[in-house]
């Protein structure tokens, strides 16, 4: 039964509601499966040293130069709050349908980054680009409202259900199935809603929160979600569960994702490229084979080293 | 924002003025409901009474907070009752200023005052001892600068005296402060500490008299007469009428060298009455020279030791003065006159039965009373919440700033509530209106405080989700941040009304009834059990309003705020 609200109003953007996503072509997945090989975008090698991203992106295939087929874009974006700069010419590219992780240490700017793409951070320098169209200047609240947010720790509204909670975003472009919608997302992020919709915050385990601030980001059919430190706060085998059944779904709507996280681990099974940040810049832009092979840098190898990842 | 806050100010203001508008008997229109008839009647029967002066307002007769003061007030009263002029009595106002600034500003007509205190409090000059000279000073003064007019002088003056037990005054023959000097030495006195270090005190009587005693201690008003009695010490300072002093059977002792400062009383009017009032100004005219000091402090020590009706003492000293038939008609208005001056004349003799009785026999003037404070406080709290919640959340969204307003708003709350209170004399006079406008700048700053830092450290990663997903400020603010700063706020609310219940009972002295009536009478009477009287249920409607608003915080709390998320 929740199936069939789940194919009543599919997720993929090219679907039935590509009417509300400006680029809604269904490219398919540049960069292959979820965990998979990485297509003609990137090479391994072209994930070299700090301009990467940049290099990648015009050496890419035809489809990378269409403004279409890029859902996220940073060009030379710096950002300083007060006397503390936190980008210094950030470039990153995110394809259609990609998956791309970004790390690196507290304070390297990978929070920020993510912020100027919903525009919660307005930077100082540089463009930023969401589906081909430039962010500022246009309607932020309009913007946001197509992209799926998981913060850390859910930010869920206290005093809401987990049904209302999962129905922000329908809910606030007024969509009079947004209760449905809601439900959908509920099922598919594993809270049979007959069970958890009505349950407040408060009586979800730290896991159940999560799922439903992940139905939240699903819940308004955006095609494209940032996630900031999602499973941090889980505790391991959680972690471990969610990221798997994130991967999944992820994968099977086509989504495209911006993923921070300081956990290379979890970078290097959600995402089809890694980009290690440093100092508010990009120290290294690649698949995450080819960024073990060859870390361009010794601070990525270090980075590597620690987290225990490199081969 | 302020457009609207100030419409409310202004509405909730102008809604109390209306009410204290209606009648006379202010309280009857704050009043529980059943008062007004009564009240109603009273003025009716005053009136049908007083026949020639019905087109004449009520002369408004006013006391300071204390017990020589009350009867005086009393004496006044009776005496222009007994010649056909209605009297309104608002006993107690808050000392000095306030009493002044009400005469100056017209809310009140006439009220006693002494020469001393005129000079020295209200003209800021030196005191000086030449009680001719000071009354002429002062009624030539207070003539030129606000046509105020001092009627001639009771005749009794309330300086400070010095008092020995009889035995010793008869031991060492003493009758003057003089005949104290030569045997100073050999015994101890008990002084207030003020008294021992002002130069109108014994700062400066030490040197004229010559005086050096064997031990000066400093000792609290409350406790002197008990230590003199008791032969811990052997002198003590006082007040020449001080019913303590015929209480103890003291000797005062003569001031022959004439040190002590002048404080003749007198009736003080202001220039509205001494223009165009002649009978009333010569009803009080005809006080002049009545009361001698011993008869004063005989009256006094019957209304603030032996605890009698203030109304009875007052009509038999004006039985005392000669007229029989004055005081007859006195005392068969005297409980006409208004509907909140009964309350501070309690039928009967005091200090019998037991506090529940007490309670329980006045319980139609606590029920009003009660009813008018919990009025000014809600009245008040309202008209503060309809302002400060919008200032908070003004000031929340405005950050920069918003710090030093709210310490603005704070400060309002360091103004002792006396000066607020008299400095809204002139802008608003007495009664109601001011008492309201006080508690209501009181009110603000918990209200402001509260919803400030509850709005801005309402959840802040569910803001922050709530943004980031395409929620407007004012969405995130309705739906989100006020919800969850609903119990910090309530919490201010109610932190407000707690101490707006207290601070009501100061509106007493400015006239606009409540609990604090009886506190302020007993305070001045010295009755515990009056002050109880007003103590106690203004605590219980303290505990009152503050579980009402709790049912009011579980009502606006949203659920699953409020218990920590596990």
């Amino acid at each position: 039964m929740r199936e069939t609200g789940a194919q009543r109003y599919p997720w993929r953007g090219g679907g039935a509601t590509g009417a509300r996503v400006p680029c809604g072509g269904a490219l398919g997945r540049i960069g292959g499966g979820v965990r998979g090989t990485h297509g003609s975008m990137h090479s391994p090698r072209e994930g070299a040293p700090t301009t990467a991203s940049r290099q990648g992106a015009s050496a890419g295939s035809p489809a990378s130069r269409d403004g279409g087929a890029v859902a996220l874009e940073a060009r030379g974006v710096s950002h300083s709050y007060g006397d503390v700069r936190a980008l210094d010419g950030a470039d990153l590219r995110v394809a259609r349908g990609e998956s791309v992780a970004l790390v690196g240490e507290s304070g390297s700017g990978k929070t920020t980054l993510l912020r100027c793409f919903n525009r919660m951070v307005v930077p100082g320098q540089g463009e930023v680009l969401v589906r081909g169209a430039p962010v500022a200047g246009g309607d932020a609240v309009a913007l946001r409202r197509t992209l799926g947010y998981v913060p850390q720790e859910g930010g869920l509204m206290p005093h809401w259900s987990a049904l209302r909670n999962a129905a922000l975003v329908p809910a606030l472009r007024a969509e009079p199935d947004a209760r449905e919608r809601a439900r959908a997302a509920l099922e598919a992020v594993g809270l049979p809603p007959a069970e958890f919709a009505d349950r407040l915050p408060r009586d979800l385990s730290g896991g159940q929160r999560q799922r439903v601030a992940i139905a939240r980001a699903l819940a308004g059919d955006s095609d494209i979600v940032l996630l900031d430190e999602p499973f941090g706060a889980l505790d391991a085998i959680t972690r471990a569960d969610l990221q798997e059944q994130f991967a999944t779904l992820a994968e099977r709507r086509g989504l495209t994702i911006l993923l921070v996280t300081h956990d290379l681990q979890e970078a290097f099974l959600l995402a089809d490229r890694v980009a290690v940040m440093r100092a508010g810049a990009i120290e290294q832009d690649a698949a995450p084979a080819a960024l073990r092979e060859a870390p361009a840098t010794p601070y990525v190898r270090e980075l590597l080293r620690r987290a225990r990842v490199s081969a | 924002m302020s457009r609207p806050r100030i419409a409310l100010a202004a509405a909730a203001i102008a809604a109390a003025g209306a009410a204290s508008a209606l009648g006379t008997g202010a309280a009857a229109a704050l009043g529980a409901a059943p008062v007004p008839a009564a009240a109603i009647g009273a003025a009716a029967l005053a009136a049908v009474q007083d026949a020639p002066a019905d087109s004449l307002p009520p002369v408004v007769v006013a006391s300071k907070p204390f017990g020589e003061s009350f009867l005086l007030m009393e004496i006044m009263a009776q005496a222009l009752e007994a010649r056909g002029i209605a009297v309104d009595r608002r006993p107690g106002l808050g000392a000095t200023e306030i009493a002044f600034r009400a005469l100056r500003e017209g809310a009140v007509d006439v009220y006693p005052e002494y020469t001393g205190t005129g000079l020295v409090a209200i003209l800021g000059e030196q005191p000086a001892s030449d009680e001719v000279a000071v009354f002429e000073r002062v009624r030539r003064a207070f003539r030129e600068r606000w046509g105020a007019r001092w009627l001639s002088p009771l005749g009794f003056q309330n300086t400070y005296a010095i008092a020995v037990r009889r035995e010793t005054a008869e031991r060492y023959a003493l009758r003057t402060l003089s005949d104290l000097a030569e045997v100073s030495g050999e015994l101890r006195a008990g002084f207030s500490p003020d008294f021992i270090g002002r130069s109108d005190g014994l700062a400066g009587l030490e040197p004229v008299y010559g005086l050096a005693f064997r031990d000066v201690r400093a000792l609290l008003q409350a406790v002197k007469y008990q230590a003199l009695a008791e032969g811990a010490v052997d002198v003590i300072d006082g007040y020449s009428t001080d019913g303590q002093v015929a209480r103890y059977d003291l000797v005062v002792l003569e001031d022959d060298l004439g040190f002590f400062p002048a404080y003749e009383a007198a009736p003080l009017v202001g220039r509205r009455l001494a223009e165009t009032r002649p009978a009333a100004v010569a009803a009080l005219e005809s006080l002049g020279g009545a009361l001698d000091e011993a008869t004063m402090r005989r009256l006094n020590r019957r209304v603030e030791v032996d605890g009698e009706d203030l109304a009875a003492v007052a009509a038999d000293a004006l039985r005392a003065l000669g007229s029989r038939e004055t005081a007859e008609r006195a005392a068969a208005s005297g409980g006409a006159g208004s509907g909140d001056s009964a309350d501070a004349r309690p039928a009967g003799r005091r200090g019998r039965g037991s506090l529940l009785a007490y309670l329980w026999e006045r319980r139609a003037a606590l029920g009003r009373q009660a009813g008018r404070h919990l009025l000014l406080v809600l009245v008040s709290l309202f008209a503060a919440v309809a302002v400060a919640v919008p200032m908070g959340l003004v000031l929340e969204r405005l950050r920069g700033g918003a710090e030093g307003v709210i310490r603005g708003v704070g400060l309002l709350q360091t103004i002792p509530s006396i000066a607020l209170l008299a400095f809204m004399i002139p802008l608003l006079g007495i009664g109601v209106v001011p008492a309201l406008v006080a508690l209501f700048l009181y009110a603000l700053y918990p209200i402001a405080r509260n919803t400030y830092t509850g709005v801005r450290d309402a959840s802040p990663a569910a803001v922050l989700a709530g943004r980031a997903l395409g929620m407007t400020p004012s969405q995130l603010l309705r739906q989100v941040r006020l919800p969850l700063a609903a119990p910090v706020i309530m919490a201010g609310v109610r932190t407000a009304a707690v101490i707006s219940v207290g601070t009501a009972t100061l509106a007493a002295f400015i006239g606009a009834g409540g609990l604090g009536d009886p506190i302020v009478a007993g305070l001045a009477l010295s009755d515990t059990r009056m002050i109880l009287s007003g103590a106690i249920p203004a605590a219980l409607l303290a505990l009152l309003v503050d579980f009402g608003l709790a049912a009011v915080e579980r009502a606006v709390r949203p659920p699953g705020v409020g218990e920590p998320v596990p």
